[in-house]
């Protein structure tokens, strides 16, 4: 009956909702499908609550099984650091850097003079030039990378040269950024800039030539515009990709900054381990490198987090 | 007169490869009336595929002549709206955004955003998936994924509706469900539609003629099979009905006796 009164019906906007009826039945049975659904949950809740204090020790014994491990491989770790360095020796024992730590770290943010300042500061200034670094690199890697992954001629011509120019050593860019700007501070930059923005160039190219091909279709059945594919196809498809890029980068970008401020000096937790060597307080550079692996592990947590949150798969 | 929507002239593709010229389809010709179904059938890399990508201008003849109201296919274009078989959802927008992607394409020249909307919402109900407009393409199942898909379809107001084995990765309840829903919205758009199928049930319920297409490689029309049976058509009807039984019957004949697929 539904559908010969359909039949009559001609394509016109507000026409187009007549077919619902047809529909209808269709719409009842799934509504009705949550009812039944609604009665389980109660059922497994009085199942957990007399297991409840089961439930509490297995929890506690699925944590202790997630951290003991690692905190097993620390111990291990200070341990084997402790026997080497009991019997004298350049390197200070755990205990002596621990002490260390503590009257470094009950005042990080002091300022004596432009070349004794606190290990916060330090740290923040390193921070600060990977940023700028990392941020002059991601903003010109990124929009490179599309185009390379979208226009093959730009990929053949720029290839060969990213190819090249890759593998070079952060260090061997430094001279050139000395001679360029003059001034240590932006070389450092530059430096930065140079060795973060590969990653960035090579990931988000090939996340362009990855989207895949049946997206790629529905832009064209649909006649999008180039902004459109851009915006609701091109972006999303690439963006996990791009984020593993900008990943690597600043992992790359944090690696490179302590050996450019070795040699920059100034302020920046490279430069400070070299001053500390150069004071011989090994104490202190063996807590440069803990700040260095601690800050380095917060920035790749940072950026995993956004990238879960951006990725559509996890959504 | 009913007027011709589609006309295919004496159509060949062929591609270049690394062992050489492969010729998918060859000398085609048809014309396809408008608010008719078509079905094209034939086994596997026969080129169904090849013929329904060109008519939706995906892809280019090699030779002869496509036309589409008499002018000639140049590419993509909403008034050839495809279906495609694995939905094609784009996984980072809603139901509804999927949707709203092809309304605005299409009408946002002359039409308010709430209107955009209120044909978003009309086609999405036509489909019978109000309930999971603000859905993500994972969280919904298969069929109804297929559904957003003629739903992202029907929402251009195409006059021919190109589907590419619509129901092919649907079980055959859900299958049968979307079949039947399928009819239902035909007669109501009076849309044209050409689907490839290699479903023969699906062909002759669907259709109002069967194409079958001989084996690739350089494949063509065989045989055009009329299915003469009045809708709206219902399938438990229909599975006692001797015209129906003879269709089936003459595509098996066409694909397993005359088509059979040797050392396949």
């Amino acid at each position: 009956m539904t559908a010969a009164a359909i039949t009559d019906r001609s394509l016109t906007g507000t026409d187009m909702g007549a077919a619902k009826m047809a529909n209808a039945r269709t719409e009842t049975a799934a509504a009705a499908t949550p009812t039944v659904e609604a009665a389980k949950p109660v059922a497994i809740e009085t199942v957990a609550s007399t297991q409840s204090a089961g439930r509490a020790g297995e929890w506690l014994r699925a944590i202790g099984r997630a951290v003991m491990p690692p905190v097993m491989g620390l111990a291990l770790l200070i341990g084997l650091w402790h026997l080497a360095t009991i019997n004298g020796g350049g390197i200070p024992t755990p205990a002596k850097t621990w002490e260390a730590a503590v009257v470094l770290f009950s005042d990080p943010f002091y300022r004596e003079g432009p070349n004794d300042q606190g290990i916060g500061w330090n740290v923040l200034a390193s921070l600060q030039r990977v940023a700028i670094g990392f941020g002059i690199a991601a903003a010109v890697g990124i929009p490179l990378g599309f185009m390379l992954g979208r226009f093959a001629v730009l990929a053949q011509m720029l290839n060969p040269i990213i190819s090249l120019l890759r593998p070079v050593s952060p260090l061997a860019w430094l001279p050139i950024g000395l001679l360029v700007f003059q001034r240590a501070d932006p070389a450092a930059t530059w430096t930065i800039f140079i060795c973060s923005i590969w990653p960035m160039i090579m990931n988000t190219a090939q996340g362009v030539t990855r989207v895949p091909q049946d997206y790629l279709n529905v832009a064209r059945v649909l006649n999008l515009s180039e902004w459109k594919i851009f915006t609701k196809i091109l972006f999303p498809a690439v963006l996990p990709y791009m984020l593993t890029g900008i990943r690597l980068s600043i992992g790359t970008a944090w690696l490179v900054i302590v050996a450019a401020e070795m040699l920059t000096g100034g302020i920046g937790i490279g430069f400070w381990v070299w001053d500390e060597w150069n004071n011989l307080k090994v104490e202190h550079i063996i807590i440069a490198i803990f700040v260095i692996g601690i800050v380095g592990l917060i920035l790749e947590q940072m950026l995993m987090l956004i990238a879960r949150r951006f990725s559509y798969e996890t959504r | 007169m009913p007027k011709k929507i589609v006309q295919i002239e004496n159509v060949g593709q062929y591609f270049d490869t690394k062992n050489g010229r492969f010729v998918a389809l060859r000398e085609v010709n048809l014309d396809i009336v408008e608010g008719e179904s078509i079905s094209l059938i034939g086994h596997s890399g026969c080129g169904k595929s090849t013929l329904l990508n060109l008519i939706a201008g995906l892809t280019h003849p090699t030779s002869g002549l496509m036309l589409c109201d008499g002018r000639e296919i140049a590419g993509p274009g909403p008034e050839r709206a495809v279906v495609f078989q694995n939905h094609s959802l784009l996984p980072w927008l809603t139901c509804f955004e999927n949707v709203y992607l092809a309304v605005e394409r299409v009408f946002s020249s002359k039409e308010g955003k709430a209107r955009l909307k209120e044909r978003t919402r009309a086609a999405l109900d036509l489909v019978g998936l109000t309930h999971a407009e603000a859905k993500f393409p994972h969280e919904i199942s298969g069929g109804m994924k297929q559904r957003v898909g003629i739903a992202r379809a029907l929402s251009m107001q195409p006059r021919i509706l190109l589907m590419d084995e619509p129901f092919g990765a649907l079980d055959a309840l859900t299958r049968a469900n979307l079949q039947d829903e399928l009819m239902k919205i035909l007669a109501a758009t009076k849309a044209t539609m050409v689907m490839v199928t290699h479903d023969v049930d699906e062909a002759v319920l669907l259709s109002d003629r069967v194409v079958m297409l001989t084996n690739g490689p350089s494949a063509t029309i065989g045989e055009i099979l009329e299915v003469n049976i009045e809708r709206p058509r219902d399938r438990l009807a229909l599975a006692h009905d001797p015209h129906f039984s003879e269709c089936r019957a003459a595509i098996m004949e066409f694909l397993y006796h005359k088509q059979l697929k040797r050392a396949a």
